[in-house]
């Protein structure tokens, strides 16, 4: 009995590992905040400065919101990471990619959006933010 | 790890001239919290919120996400220093504490 519960114990304590080296690691503040400026200033964005060397493939119309493909490419030297928003989503921040130099600052992921809204990128190089927007009109939301 | 399960992420590596183009498609609800099911009652958020991917054992990417990604995830990128045997893995955790693991010998 004894020998059981220590095995439990220890199973326990492996599974719990990474729920809170998990929660020492993502932005919670950020992720949960309703307004974009609140997850901006949770990621610690200032002084955006507006750039064409940020590239933003979206659909110019989104049937369904639940799914819509975004592409976006950083040209953008040191680019270290970029946020993703959709402006207008119950919580805005979509996600936060952090490249080393052994990948090209570009993805393609796919997204939920919940109305017609920008699509905002931030790039961070250093300590400057680098922001682009696209716009995506979305006929049925897709946030339930 | 006891909870890994490797059935959960699909990947495809192939190489593009000096990059290997990656594709990862993960399985996985990625529930809001704000959806009502058939009874009316909320279903419980349930979403991926690290994804890591290492190369030989260095982290190439890293991604948080919030419940904005789209159910079942698909994520590609590309890796730029990447040779044939490198050893490519990619990891995630979502907040109820689960994960999974998949991993590829580049050809």
């Amino acid at each position: 009995m004894q020998r059981r519960r220590f095995l439990l114990g220890m199973l326990a304590a492996m599974v719990l590992i990474p729920v809170k080296v998990l929660a020492a690691i993502w932005n919670k503040a950020a992720f949960e905040s309703a307004q974009l400026d609140d997850a901006s200033r949770h990621l610690a964005i200032n002084d955006e400065i507006p750039s064409q060397d940020i590239v933003i493939k979206v659909p110019k119309r989104a049937e369904n919101g639940a799914v819509v493909q975004v592409e976006i490419t950083s040209h953008i030297a040191n680019t270290e990471a970029f946020a993703i928003f959709a402006e207008k989503n119950p919580t805005p921040l979509i996600a936060n990619y952090m490249f080393s130099d052994g990948v090209l600052p570009h993805i393609v992921t796919r997204i939920k959006m919940a109305e017609t809204s920008d699509i905002k990128v931030v790039v961070k190089s250093g300590e400057r933010y680098f922001v682009q927007s696209a716009r995506v009109e979305v006929l049925e939301g897709g946030c339930g | 790890m006891v909870d890994m399960d490797t059935n959960l992420i699909r990947m495809r590596a192939q190489p593009n001239g000096e990059l290997v183009e990656v594709k990862l498609l993960m399985q996985h609800p990625m529930e809001t919290g704000r959806r009502k099911n058939e009874a009316g009652l909320l279903v419980d958020a349930h979403f991926i919120q690290l994804v890591t991917i290492t190369l030989n054992g260095n982290i190439v990417l890293e991604a948080q996400w919030g419940t904005g990604v789209a159910k079942d995830p698909y994520l590609s990128f590309a890796l730029k220093n990447a040779k044939a045997g490198d050893l490519l893995e990619v990891t995630w955790h979502d907040n109820m504490g689960q994960s999974a693991q998949q991993r590829v010998r580049l050809n």
